[in-house]
């Protein structure tokens, strides 16, 4: 009983404290939500910390439902930041829209704790419970602006093909309880390592990579996210782009290595699949795009393909490399959406790649930032993004897969066409319009990625106690 | 004081070049860089009379000072050094001097210039350059030295760089210099290859042993010692404008006139006869491309004089004058007589910068006209230029006391030097013959051409515009100074050193010029003196009896010759005069340039007023051929084959691409809902492909 409250105190603390707020801001006389949005930061803040400070409280909780160790921990970390983060951008954005309401971030708190079950699951069941907490709260919040069709519209496609894939996930848990006798991790590697990969096992593992996959909008299960980017408040966007993505790509990693680990040669194919049309999709569909978050949704679709490149390795190496590289990669998108978000004019927010011409003339600090982030997203040394796709890469050519890193790198070559196109906007083209002055919190998260993905700041000092996070992270999962 | 001669002008030039112009914030006054450049110019140039009285004629010891290692990569060593011995001396001297003379003269010249630091940044450090060529121990420092001045050359050419003729030129005279300069390259490459140094004492001392060593080059097999000499050569025939690659020189007109006085006339363009002197052990053992250098340097002797005959802009008249002249130093050098070249080279500095700049004075005069069919009579507005362009006259067209060797001007004895030189060589070597004949013809047409351009320039009657005749005057002291200096050297050059360079060459150039006739070489004397005495002990002339007044005036021995060839030289340069005298001072010049207008000239006047059509024949040849492969190579290799298959080609499938793609996103979520059932479809037969298959 200790133990299981010891390594459930972080999830239980984000459980209380979101229950609490949720009381706190159901005040009749006056509007609660900005000291709520505070409090919740707070809240993910300790969140993030909690498993570290707590000195890493490793072990099962609820009878094996939940395994937390390292692996967990570091995810935890990075969910619990980046909703920080996201957080705080939401703020300036829902008060100029006049659509802030405490219910945000309380929901915030709840999707993250569902994305904590997540990273932690041990058992089938306690990972769909995770999902599907997770992507409660964030169809809520799709659809958080409801007066505008465009985000009720998001929100409802985001809801009926979500609920699509829970059917996937829960058919594929169906199958492999129904061939394996068991919803546990570890059970069902030791049932596997018995009958070896049945009809039955595959199909299940397919089908829950398919439910899965579509979280993490890898293609052919990506279409509904550029609507959703673009349909959905902004902040919103934001937040859909960094931390769920890596709560699911995280407990897709744990499938693979926990319970299926010992037959990667029936899921590497899938992985490579997944992945190379992942960052083909995300590559072409991106240079149509005119408007900045859809850009932004296909550059999202192509990275997840990039992530899933070290995964289909399935080494250690490998899995580092996916942390390393999904945690530049949230670095990035954050920045990238702190800046979109300072794109306001007088009446109102503007989204469209040409609206940024001219940048460099009426704003020379935020296009100098949206150049620095967008050069890390081509991958151009020294930039962050190159080290992340490097330590992606490596591992899948150590593992043999070298036509698969081919495909990536020109796919990378696609991307940087759009890329560069709005480096171009902001640096060839006419001015048109002059945004206003950005709120100070939106620059600062602004400045602070910006300043991340200029590694000769954090090469030093950072690089190698992160590494090393996500080092032990990786080497915890195949210790389990 | 060696280190202070070399790095004082590269000072100035950092100093002008950094805190003068508006490259930084311009720190530095117009009138301070000027002041801190000709300064720094004028102390290098005394310190470097100096050093060439104390190498020359004191007792100064030949030495090289090592400044500190440049390279070093396996055997590869090279130093920065300055060698300093006689040779380097005189070309101390004559760069030093020259330049800080036009350092000068340009205070005038520019006057009204906005950009003067920029300018005088890049004499300064043009002069650096040359320095560094001529103290080199090395190849490689050379070769350093040598690039230098062709980029200052370049700057310089394109100093009007709004002026579209004007970068044109720069490019053309860089692009020609490249030419050359893959030769020089090659023949260091191959110098390293064959004796594993490019230091010139490591590699002189070992050529004996390479003398019979053949090197197979572009298919054939040659012997080493003539193909690096060869390919040396071509280095020194591009930089010294010779026949083929001396093409640049002329359009190089386009720079400041004190520029093509300094770089064009007296230091630059003389860094190809240098070469081959600094490299005479090479050249001596190497008797076929000995005799190539003779050839080409006649034909361009003659061939520039021939078209210097009929041009009418008085720059583009000195400018193949000096082509010319550089003619006469090559020939010089292949049939032996290094010390003749070296000789000319160093009057030459003096009355050809002296024309040069007389030129100046005259265009600055007349705003800035250059064309001489729009001058004329107009000696009593500029005197002192008129006094000076006399004597640089004087002195190119060889006027002096044969048989003498104590009057006459600087040309008079270093050109009959040359042609006396190539009167010796005859026996062995057919090209000595040739160019003895070339060297007398090209000497008429001299003399015409020298005259010709006075005559045009300040007799007769003015043929500009009124306007422009009442404002010309005389140039200012700081252009008429260098003039009268220049002038006492264009006089008395030849005969004070006369004794020096040709006669006590052993006391003087103790070892860095060849004193007695090599074994190996084509031609039978190295130098002069020493030929003469073989000449002299020979039956013909050693018995003399005389025949005759006749006989007696042609075929009487004088210092070894027969008097009519010291008298030739002399006689052409006389009849080139009387030529031109009826031509321009009894015939009108009007009436030539009004006949030529309606008749459009002879066929002979047109092929020397187009410079023989080698322009045209490169143009057709050469930069046709070359654009056409640039072409085939850009619209066929680069834009269909690499682009049209490689980025445009993929670019062009990867925007198709993309818009299919977004055809696919149709926004109906049963659409959204299909394809991801497919998926799952797709996805379960790549996992069961991956069991049965795999």
């Amino acid at each position: 009983m200790f133990q299981t409250l010891s390594t459930f105190l972080p999830e239980l603390f984000l459980a209380l404290s979101a229950s609490l707020l949720l009381g706190f801001g159901l005040s009749k006389t006056n509007d609660r939500s900005v000291i709520v949005r505070y409090i919740s930061v707070g809240v993910l803040v300790v969140f993030a910390f909690m498993g570290y400070v707590l000195d890493r409280p490793d072990g099962v909780s609820f009878s094996g439902l939940l395994f937390n160790n390292d692996f967990s921990d570091f995810l935890k970390a990075i969910i619990g930041l980046s909703a920080a983060a996201a957080l705080m951008l939401s703020k300036n954005y829902f008060q100029k829209e006049s659509l802030d309401r405490y219910e945000f971030s309380v929901l915030t708190l709840y999707a993250v704790l569902g994305m904590s079950i997540m990273v932690s699951a041990n058992n089938l069941l306690a990972m769909y419970i995770g999902i599907e907490m997770q992507s409660l709260a964030l169809y809520i919040l799709a659809a958080f602006n409801r007066d505008s069709l465009r985000a009720s519209e998001a929100g409802l496609k985001y809801f009926v093909l979500g609920a699509l894939s829970s059917g996937l996930l829960l058919y594929g848990a169906s199958l492999i309880y129904g061939f394996t006798g068991s919803l546990d991790f570890e059970t069902i590697r030791a049932s596997i390592a018995l009958t070896g990969p049945t009809t039955g096992i595959i199909a299940g593992m397919v089908f829950l990579l398919c439910g899965l996959a579509f979280k993490i909008s890898a293609a052919p299960f990506h279409m509904w996210t550029p609507d959703v980017y673009e349909g959905s408040p902004t902040p919103v966007t934001g937040f859909f782009a960094a931390a769920p993505k890596l709560a699911a790509m995280a407990i897709i990693t744990r499938l693979l290595i926990v319970p299926f680990g010992d037959i990667i040669g029936q899921w590497q194919q899938v992985i490579v699949v997944l992945a190379v049309l992942s960052m083909v999709v995300g590559a072409l569909g991106a240079i149509m795009q005119t408007n900045i978050k859809r850009l932004m949704a296909y550059s999202s679709i192509a990275n997840m393909g990039y992530a899933l490149v070290p995964l289909a390795a399935g080494t250690v190496a490998g899995v580092q490399g996916m942390l390393v590289f999904m945690t530049i990669y949230i670095i990035t998108v954050i920045g990238v959406f702190a800046i979109i978000l300072q794109m306001r004019l007088r009446n109102g927010m503007v989204e469209q790649v040409s609206d940024l011409s001219g940048l460099s003339k009426s704003n020379p600090g935020m296009a100098f930032g949206l150049t620095m982030l967008m050069v890390s997203l081509i991958g151009i040394p020294p930039w962050l993004g190159f080290f992340g796709k490097l330590f992606a890469f490596v591992p899948a050519v150590e593992a043999g897969l070298l036509w698969l890193v081919v495909v990536a790198l020109v796919a990378s070559v696609i991307s940087a066409f759009y890329y560069l196109r709005i480096i171009k906007t902001m640096w060839f083209d006419e001015p048109n319009r002059e945004f206003i002055r950005a709120p100070r919190t939106t620059r600062v998260i602004a400045i602070a990625s910006i300043l991340l993905v200029i590694p000769v700041l954090i090469l030093p000092g950072l690089s190698g106690a992160a590494l090393g996070l996500a080092d032990s992270a990786a080497q915890a999962l195949f210790a389990q | 004081m060696y280190q202070l001669i070399v790095f004082a002008p590269l000072l100035g030039a950092i100093i002008a070049g950094v805190a003068g112009t508006r490259f930084g914030s311009q720190i530095l006054s117009a009138t301070l860089s000027k002041i801190i450049t000709t300064g720094l110019l004028f102390l290098s140039a005394i310190l470097s009379w100096v050093v060439f009285m104390g190498v020359g004629f004191g007792d100064s010891p030949d030495q090289t000072i090592q400044l500190f290692r440049w390279m070093e990569v396996g055997d590869m060593k090279a130093d920065w050094a300055l060698k300093i011995d006689t040779l380097t001396a005189v070309m101390l001297v004559v760069v030093n001097s020259v330049s800080a003379l036009v350092h000068l003269y340009s205070w005038g010249y520019m006057s009204d210039d906005k950009y003067q630091p920029r300018f005088f940044a890049y004499l300064s450090l043009f002069t650096f350059a040359m320095l560094m060529l001529v103290t080199s121990d090395n190849f490689i420092q050379l070769f350093f030295g040598w690039e230098g001045v062709g980029l200052a050359s370049y700057l310089l050419i394109g100093y009007y760089y709004k002026k579209p003729s004007a970068n044109a030129a720069a490019i053309k005279a860089f692009v020609t210099n490249r030419v050359g300069d893959v030769g020089l390259a090659l023949g260091i490459m191959t110098i390293f290859l064959m004796f594993g140094s490019v230091n010139f004492d490591v590699v002189f001392a070992a050529l004996e042993g390479g003398a019979d060593t053949t090197l197979p080059f572009l298919g054939g097999e040659f012997n080493a010692i003539e193909l690096i000499a060869f390919l040396l050569f071509i280095g020194a025939m591009g930089k010294s404008a010779q026949f083929v690659l001396h093409v640049w020189l002329p359009d190089a007109m386009e720079g400041p006139t004190p520029v093509s006085a300094l770089i064009h006339a007296a230091t630059m363009v003389t860094a190809g006869v240098f070469l081959v002197c600094r490299a005479h052990p090479i050249f001596e053992l190497a008797p076929f491309t000995s005799g190539f250098i003779t050839t080409v340097g006649a034909f361009t002797a003659l061939f520039a004089a021939s078209v210097a005959l009929v041009q009418n802009d008085i720059k583009r008249v000195i400018a193949y004058s000096t082509c010319s002249q550089l003619g006469y130093m090559f020939f010089a050098a292949g049939v032996g007589a290094y010390n003749a070249a070296m000789f000319h080279l160093f009057t030459h500095a003096f009355f050809k910068a002296l024309l040069f700049l007389c030129a100046g004075s005259v265009i600055h005069a007349l705003h800035h006209e250059q064309d001489m069919r729009k001058m004329g009579g107009i000696w009593r507005k500029v005197p002192w230029t008129y006094g000076a362009m006399i004597i640089g006259t004087l002195a190119i067209t060889g006027i002096g006391i044969p048989g003498s060797y104590t009057w006459g001007f600087a040309g008079f004895f270093s050109k009959d030097a040359i042609i006396e030189a190539a009167y010796s060589a005859r026996g062995s070597s057919d090209a000595a013959i040739f160019a003895f004949w070339i060297g007398i013809t090209a000497a008429l047409m001299t003399s015409f051409y020298s005259w010709r351009l006075i005559f045009m320039t300040f007799h007769g009657k003015f043929r500009g515009d009124q306007h422009t005749l009442d404002h010309a005057h005389e140039s200012p002291w700081n252009m008429r100074a260098p003039l009268v200096l220049l002038s006492l050297g264009a006089i008395f050059a030849g005969a004070i050193f006369h004794k020096y360079f040709m006669k006590d060459y052993g006391a003087f150039w103790h070892g860095a010029l060849p004193g007695v006739a090599g074994d190996h070489h084509a031609a039978i004397s190295n130098t002069l003196y020493a030929a003469a005495e073989t000449t002299a002990s020979d039956a013909t002339y050693g018995k003399y009896e005389s025949k005759g007044f006749i006989d007696w005036l042609l075929f009487r021995p004088v210092h070894g010759y027969p008097f009519w060839v010291l008298l030739l030289p002399l006689v052409a340069s006389v009849t080139g005069f009387v030529i031109a005298y009826f031509m321009y001072i009894r015939g009108s010049v009007q009436a030539k340039i009004d006949h030529i207008r309606e008749t459009g000239g002879s066929p002979l006047y047109n092929f020397l007023l187009n410079k023989w059509y080698i322009d045209e024949l490169y143009d057709a040849t050469v930069v046709r051929g070359t654009r056409k492969l640039g072409d085939l190579f850009w619209k066929v290799g680069d834009v269909r084959i690499i682009d049209g298959l490689g980025p445009n080609g993929v670019a062009k499938f990867a925007s198709g691409a993309a818009k299919r793609v977004s055809k696919f996103q149709t926004g109906y979520l049963y659409h959204y809902a299909f394809v991801m059932l497919l998926g799952v479809a797709f996805l379960i037969l790549v996992a069961f492909r991956g069991t049965t298959g795999g």
